[in-house]
């Protein structure tokens, strides 16, 4: 960060000089803005903060995380605090995973016309018109592939100009990939079987029991892992 | 071994995947396999007849866009409607500079589509590049007795300039199927529209139409009827099923024109209809007791 040099930029129409160097989330609550919904993680993970911004001279809207991306002299900005898009109700284990179980849960991906609007949109740069497209074939472990790091921040929903609700749609094809396609891990056999088995009861029961002050000093006493060389 | 560029379609993906094997199996058996497209997306379902609504024809654009990277200037497909659409697309963008020059200024994510990108159709493909004789000398389960009636539809005919064949009068499918020794029963509803997507919104339109096709070739003899759409397919299904219930049981099946064609080349048919599944889909389709077809 350049100490002390500020830069300027437009929140909704209105100029301000904030420091250089911070993020567009900084930026707006430097300017007086207060986020109750929309702040999230803070941290590039979690997707509540998705924001779209104009540089100076261009035509093009761009998108971003406001928690992320850096301001720019010139930068015009705004505030999206949430999507409302639908999102369709379903329980995993009642669903018919044919190829079309997508389409029947989100029918307007039908209405796809291939413009990659969405696509543009991507804040994690992923390809979401290729797995609307592979939704509309019913190529689940596809979508599952090319959604996976998605954040759910709903700008690919909000371009759109066929009302997909991309993320949404995404989320179900992985949890039905998960559900057909992945290996049940061993351990987590091995500690269901236990815990169906009541090999812990005792020690739940201990806990249950323990007064305030044996459970801070458990606490205090515990044993802590050693964090990875790379650190956290 | 050359290869042809290839466009699926969703249909053959999904309602229509004896479709797709069975014209894998037959290319693959004249020595011209099919390869599938890269990164394909749906060809726009239907062209649109709006002169200045060139977003629909984005889709399209696309699909050439990926034939033009592999630097092939050919695109085969095999359902009817995404024949129809890409054809289409292609032939206007051929003639309409300014259309093109539009739609790559929207597209900036990709390169510029140039043009002349060739869009067949199967049977076309048939016809020029591997002809009767030798898909004649290929056959060896010939169709001796088997009657065949060849179903066109719409969209391989019409409009004129995207036909496979003469529109009014076809018989590409006719020689296709004469070449493997079937005998081919001439009925007048060959060119008759089936209904399309009334099906959805006004479904006995789609079945009193099909239901016409069925009976007329059933009343010259034929024992199945030859389709080459998806969506035909589904809509004589759709009638034939009804037909039977309500007691008249016209005596024929309904089949895509490759199933015939993979049978006569030794193709076991009932191993295209019901091909294994990958693993992970016999696993959920355990659990939630669904059927693949």
């Amino acid at each position: 960060m350049d100490e002390g040099k500020m830069t300027r930029i437009f929140i909704m129409g209105k100029a301000y000089d904030v420091p250089a160097g911070i993020t567009i989330m900084d930026a707006m609550e430097y300017a007086g803005y207060r986020f109750v919904r929309g702040a999230g993680c803070r941290s590039g993970f979690c997707g509540a903060c998705g924001t779209v911004y104009r540089k100076e001279g261009e035509y093009r809207l761009e998108f971003a995380l406001a928690c992320q991306e850096m301001v720019e002299e010139g930068m015009h900005l705004t505030q999206l605090p949430f999507t409302p898009a639908p999102r369709a109700a379903y329980h995993l284990d009642d669903l018919d995973p044919r190829e079309n179980v997508l389409l029947q849960h989100y029918p307007e991906i039908a209405r796809c016309v291939s413009c990659n609007t969405c696509t543009k949109a991507c804040p994690q740069d992923l390809e979401v018109m290729d797995y609307v497209q592979a939704a509309l074939r019913g190529d689940i472990a596809r979508v599952a592939e090319l959604s996976f790091d998605c954040i759910q921040c709903g700008l690919c929903s909000m371009r759109c100009p066929a009302d997909i609700k991309h993320y949404h749609m995404a989320q179900m094809a992985r949890r039905l990939h998960g559900l057909s396609a992945s290996r049940e891990p061993e351990h987590l056999t091995t500690r269901l079987r236990e815990i169906a088995a009541g090999t812990y009861e005792a020690q739940l029961d201990a806990l249950v029991a323990a007064s305030v002050v044996e459970l801070k000093a458990q606490y205090a006493a515990r044993e802590i892992e050693t964090e990875s060389e790379e650190g956290s | 071994m050359n290869a042809i560029p290839y466009f699926p379609g969703c249909s053959l993906k999904d309602s229509a995947k004896p479709f797709e094997r069975s014209a894998l199996f037959v290319m693959e058996r004249l020595g011209l396999p099919l390869r599938e497209l890269d990164r394909w997306n749906c060809c726009g379902t239907v062209f649109s007849l709006t002169e200045d609504d060139l977003m629909h024809h984005i889709a399209s654009v696309r699909n050439l866009i990926r034939v033009q990277e592999t630097g092939a200037t050919e695109l085969v497909t095999l359902c009817a409607m995404c024949y129809n659409t890409l054809a289409r697309v292609a032939r206007r963008l051929d003639r309409e500079k300014e259309a093109l020059a539009k739609i790559n200024a929207f597209m900036d994510e990709e390169q510029d589509y140039k043009g002349g990108v060739k869009v067949e159709h199967l049977l076309g493909v048939l016809q020029r590049r591997i002809g009767w004789e030798a898909l004649a000398e290929a056959t060896s389960n010939p169709l001796d007795g088997l009657h065949v009636a060849c179903y066109y539809g719409c969209t391989l005919l019409r409009p004129k300039d995207v036909s496979v064949d003469d529109s009014e009068r076809p018989k590409v499918m006719e020689d296709a199927f004469e070449a493997v020794g079937a005998s081919v029963v001439r009925f007048p509803f060959a060119t008759e529209c089936c209904g399309t997507y009334q099906v959805v919104d006004r479904p006995e339109i789609s079945l009193e139409r099909s239901a016409r096709v069925l009976r007329s070739a059933a009343r010259s003899g034929a024992d199945v009827i030859a389709t080459a759409c998806p969506l035909c397919q589904h809509n004589l299904e759709r009638a034939s099923d009804i037909l039977k219930r309500s007691g008249e049981s016209p005596p024929l099946r309904i089949a895509y024109f490759t199933e015939l064609l993979a049978a006569a080349l030794g193709a076991d048919p009932d191993a295209l209809r019901n091909q294994p599944q990958p693993e992970a889909t016999m696993h959920v389709t355990a659990k939630g007791g669904a059927e693949h077809g």
